[in-house]
């Protein structure tokens, strides 16, 4: 039997319970290594869809990376797609059901290397969804190798002697690129890194789902993570480097912001 | 009857696509199959409301099919060779999650970039798996523009049925010749009901619906794999599809599908009207392949050609069908090239002097 409303406010005062796992989040353990970002990031966007009350009206993909199993915990309908093809996939979802609210969720190397071309044909085609783009510089599942957005001089698996400009060439701020598309509706870089930070990564990606309404193009949003395990680091110190390594690179903020007219019938 | 048409095949499949209540198609432009994009960006949205698009490679085209599929619609890539391989990788991961969806291969000559004219170059692609991983399409081959528009409704037909990815498999002149075509009644898209594993928003009473092929335990993954294995050995029980004609009394058949078909049945003719007994077996579906046909024609011919437009890779199907009983000859043109009637009766004629020797 379903609780009424008020019953669970009545179990929650018994309780005194101040946080919970959202309904949409699974009762799973999560396979990701302790400290590491996505599972703040998959709770907050989970929370989200709660909050909307839209868990009948979405549908999410998930990529290859560390996140392949996204679906394990993610209460919704999902596709898994191929490495680098999520928004294609999304794509053919969402041209089928154009009222549902679809989102990707997409690692650097996923989105911004193999996936690149296909990330940047729905941003320019437009399509109405949100891709969820976690970038923490390095490649997790794999085993850390350099990512397109590995810092320069950051060591990895494949950069043993850090990333060389000559060779590897540099950081790719895809963000930025996709921003400057007509297609892009909202475009924002933000973290998980600090509570503050969670706090306002969740307002962007609650952007993101409520404006899928208005159809006026892709709504796209970063969160630089951390990776304490391929980093070799604790997971408090790997959120001081991000802090101190990936922000001044990668800064937060919104880079393409809707209009007050755009949004005003959201 | 159904309405007639003079069309050509990449606009009869075209047509019968929107007529067999398509939802989606996806696809890229490449000679010679350009006109199926051409035709549906034209008519098809106009008449049925569906999703027609035209992606920014093949690469996208697949993976959108994987997506619609996925959530359950009635959806369709076509390309031509170089594009049929950069949809491998695709075609294996829906092979994989079990989805439903036509693809269409206007098979070019190859290697490579090659040639835009016909070629059935791609048959081992088509019908050995060109992905990765223990997987099958069901491969229909037509013959005729009205095969081409037939297959398309039949095709999505059995691809629903089986959870399966199907293929048509034709090639260039198929697909730029024009023929008298009778088309079927439009489908309502409507009508058609949306399977209960499809995404399309996961419902109070259900769990949540996941398309993946994702199995990273060896147990499951087995597990997995057999129950695919149990599904294509069903699909070859229950729909093998092939055309005999003057088998009963021949003591020589060619086998050919597709155009080269319609040339073995010249050459057929041809050497009828000398007095020789030559018959003709058309492999409809290439996978399931009809390989007792063939086997049971083994037992009273003294020979095969396998004629092909390539270099020799239908005939491996052949031979393993006769398993020795009797000689299996092939005989193909490449890179383009359609072999003429004349050219095949001389094969034929130099075999029957070898065997009677």
């Amino acid at each position: 039997m379903e609780k009424s409303i008020q019953e669970i406010e009545h179990h929650y005062d018994e309780m005194n319970i101040v946080c919970e796992r959202p309904a949409t989040l699974l009762d799973a353990r999560m396979h990701y290594c302790p400290g590491c970002g996505h599972g703040v990031a998959h709770r907050i966007i989970m929370e989200v869809v709660d909050e909307l009350g839209i868990q009948e009206q979405t549908v999410g993909v998930a990529p290859v990376g560390c996140s392949v199993f996204a679906y394990h915990y993610m209460n919704i309908d999902m596709q898994e797609a191929a490495h680098g093809r999520a928004t294609a996939v999304a794509t053919g979802i969402k041209r089928c059901y154009p009222d549902k609210y679809v989102f990707t969720y997409q690692g650097d190397g996923d989105l911004a290397a193999i996936g690149t071309a296909e990330t940047i044909h729905s941003v320019n085609r437009g399509e109405n969804m949100l891709i969820v783009f976690i970038n923490n510089a390095i490649y997790g599942m794999t085993g850390g190798q350099m990512a397109p957005t590995t810092l320069i001089n950051q060591k990895t698996s494949t950069t043993p002697y850090g990333r060389q400009q000559e060779v590897m060439g540099n950081p790719l701020k895809i963000t930025e690129m996709l921003a400057m598309l007509p297609g892009a509706f909202y475009v924002t870089r933000q973290a998980v890194n600090t509570p503050v930070n969670v706090r306002r990564a969740k307002k962007a990606i609650l952007n993101g789902f409520n404006w899928q309404k208005l159809n006026k193009g892709t709504c796209f949003v970063e969160i630089v993570s951390n990776c304490p395990t391929n980093w070799g680091m604790k997971p408090v110190e790997s959120n001081k480097w991000l802090e101190e390594n990936l922000l001044p690179f990668f800064p937060l903020g919104d880079i393409k912001v809707p209009s007050k007219e755009d949004i005003e019938h959201a | 009857m159904g309405e007639l048409r003079l069309m050509k095949g990449n606009e009869a499949m075209a047509e019968a696509a929107i007529r067999a209540g398509m939802d989606a198609y996806f696809g890229y432009p490449i000679t010679p199959q350009s006109e199926v994009l051409e035709y549906l960006t034209r008519e098809a949205y106009n008449r049925t409301q569906c999703a027609i698009l035209q992606a920014e490679s093949e690469v996208a085209s697949i993976n959108m099919v994987y997506g619609a599929a996925g959530a359950g619609a009635r959806v369709m890539t076509s390309s031509s060779s170089p594009g049929i391989s950069l949809m491998q990788e695709g075609i294996s991961y829906i092979a994989g999650a079990e989805l439903p969806c036509l693809l269409v291969n206007i098979n070019r000559g190859g290697p490579g970039l090659g040639t835009i004219q016909p070629s059935q170059g791609d048959y081992f692609q088509s019908v050995k798996g060109g992905g990765h991983g223990d997987y099958r399409l069901i491969v229909l081959a037509p013959a005729t523009v009205q095969e081409m528009a037939d297959f398309v409704q039949d095709g999505w037909d059995l691809a629903d049925k089986y959870r399966n990815p199907v293929l048509i498999l034709a090639d260039g002149a198929l697909g730029q010749m024009m023929e008298k075509v009778e088309l079927r009644e439009q489908l309502d898209r409507s009508k058609r009901p949306i399977p209960a594993w499809a995404t399309t928003g996961k419902t109070r009473n259900r769990e949540h619906n996941v398309i993946t092929s994702l199995f990273i335990q060896p147990e499951e993954m087995e597990q997995v794999n057999l129950r695919l294995q149990e599904k294509y050995k069903l699909i070859e029980q229950n729909e093998i599809r092939v055309q005999e004609i003057n088998t009963d009394d021949a003591d020589f058949i060619i086998v050919a599908y597709g155009l080269s078909a319609r040339i073995g049945r010249k050459v057929m003719e041809l050497l009828r009207g000398e007095g020789h007994k030559v018959g003709l077996i058309r492999p409809i579906t290439l996978w399931p392949y009809p390989s007792e046909t063939i086997a049971k024609a083994a037992e009273h011919v003294k020979g095969f050609l396998s004629l092909e437009m390539n270099a020799g890779q239908m005939v491996e199907d052949v031979r393993l069908a006769v398993n020795g009983r009797c000689p299996v000859g092939h005989y193909g043109r490449m890179g383009g090239i359609i072999p003429s009637p004349e050219e095949v009766v001389d094969v034929i004629k130099d075999m029957y002097s070898k065997i009677n020797h």
